[in-house]
């Protein structure tokens, strides 16, 4: 085995994994609330006015970071489903099933914010439009995943059978990532790109970009502290579980 | 890879397949079909049933918005190739003003749009307002010709 395989079996193992998480998730937490408030005074302090929609247009410091997390929660999730349906990895089901909860509530965010913002500016709270009604389906699909992973008693079968809903579900990812260029839709194309310049000044980018690391680390820790306390539930009976439980410390 | 995961992984990949093709099938046949507006020329043209209600997008015309009595509003929509006159009652959203997009839905009377709700488009451009009056100043200084972007003001 080389050293990546090597990485993979140790980090994959729940004693280290549990270790790891539970040293890293403080770290994670406090670096995103930092970064996150740093943004935040920048977003609404620092950066100047929109020349058109004035000061309305700062919910994007909220908005566009949370629906890139809703894409991004879903890929992360969709990947280790993968890896939980083929290689039957047990952390990999875990991870799956912690970032469902998390990815849903940032998609809740970005169709709620989305909203607070459309009836000032389009005249409207909610339209069909492809963009929304994308966004709307990856919350349906992220409540689908968790209810089917409530709903059957035995946990790794529960997760087996939602990972199989969530890899399907990936297909919806590019569909909401590129509504905007294939279809005729009220909401605007994509501000901020990868190739080629962005269409917003540097001074309300910085801010943008500082939120979306934030939120990023902030998806990191709470997935790890959630999939920290689901694989102790569900190794419950083992010895490092039980050593940790009475408090005899870390297990080596 | 043992036997085992090898045909787990080749059924997961057809699978993912199967569901990919049947996606993008679909969004090929919906990119024909869905049309969330139509265009005025597209109305002009007759692309439009009779009496359906629809939308319809395009910029709003300068010097074409005319207020009347409370809030009746009429206003000339455009797309460069053909003009359509919509008329509505209503609050107008905040983005709403000349050479701005638009998007209103109601249907066609009398050879003008009859509008039951009227939507402001916005563009994907986010400009400081000083920077936007000083690139305006400049353009108006130089007699450079209003860019797209600009004409979405």
């Amino acid at each position: 085995m080389n050293t990546l395989t090597l990485w993979f079996h140790k980090f994959g193992s729940p004693p280290v994994f549990h270790r790891i998480a539970v040293r890293l998730a403080p770290w994670l937490f406090g670096f995103a609330v930092i970064c996150g408030l740093a943004a935040l005074y920048g977003g609404l302090v620092v950066a100047p006015a929109d020349y058109q929609q004035s000061d309305a247009y700062r919910i994007i410091f909220i908005h566009v970071p949370c629906a890139w997390m809703s894409l991004f929660a879903y890929f992360f999730m969709a990947a280790n489903a993968f890896i939980a349906l083929v290689w039957r990895i047990k952390i990999s089901e875990i991870l799956a099933m912690a970032s469902a909860p998390v990815g849903a509530v940032f998609t809740a965010i970005t169709l709620i914010t989305g909203s607070i913002w459309g009836k000032p500016m389009w005249g409207t709270w909610w339209t069909w439009d492809a963009r929304l009604t994308s966004e709307l389906v990856l919350l349906f699909l992220y409540l689908g995943v968790i209810g089917l992973y409530n709903a059957i008693e035995d946990r790794r079968q529960a997760a087996r059978a939602a990972a199989f809903l969530a890899l399907v579900g990936i297909v919806n990812v590019p569909i909401v990532h590129f509504s905007v260029n294939w279809w005729n839709t009220l909401h605007q194309g994509s501000t901020v790109r990868l190739l080629g310049p962005s269409r917003i000044d540097e001074s309300m980018l910085w801010p943008l970009l500082l939120m979306a690391l934030a939120t990023h680390v902030w998806f990191f820790a709470s997935v790890l502290v959630r999939a920290r306390v689901s694989l102790v539930e569900l190794e419950g009976g083992k010895e490092w579980a039980r050593e940790i439980a009475l408090g005899k410390g870390e297990p080596a | 890879m043992t036997p085992t995961r090898k045909r787990r992984l080749m059924l997961v990949g057809l699978i993912l397949l199967a569901v990919g093709t049947a996606t993008a099938l679909t969004v090929l046949a919906l990119q024909q079909n869905m049309t969330y507006l139509y265009t005025p020329s597209e109305i002009i043209a007759g692309k439009v049933p009779a009496g359906a209600r629809f939308r319809i997008g395009g910029m709003v015309k300068e010097h074409s918005v005319e207020r009347g009595q409370s809030l009746t509003v009429g206003f000339v929509v455009t797309d460069g190739d053909g003009d359509m006159r919509v008329e509505y009652e209503g609050i107008l959203p905040d983005l709403f003003r000349e050479k701005q997009s638009v998007i209103a839905t109601g249907e066609m009377h009398d050879g003008h749009f009859v509008a039951t709700e009227v939507l402001a488009k916005h563009d994907e451009n986010y400009v400081p307002r000083d920077v936007a009056e000083a690139m305006q100043k400049a353009h108006r200084k130089h007699s450079v010709p209003e860019t797209a972007d600009q004409q979405a003001q």
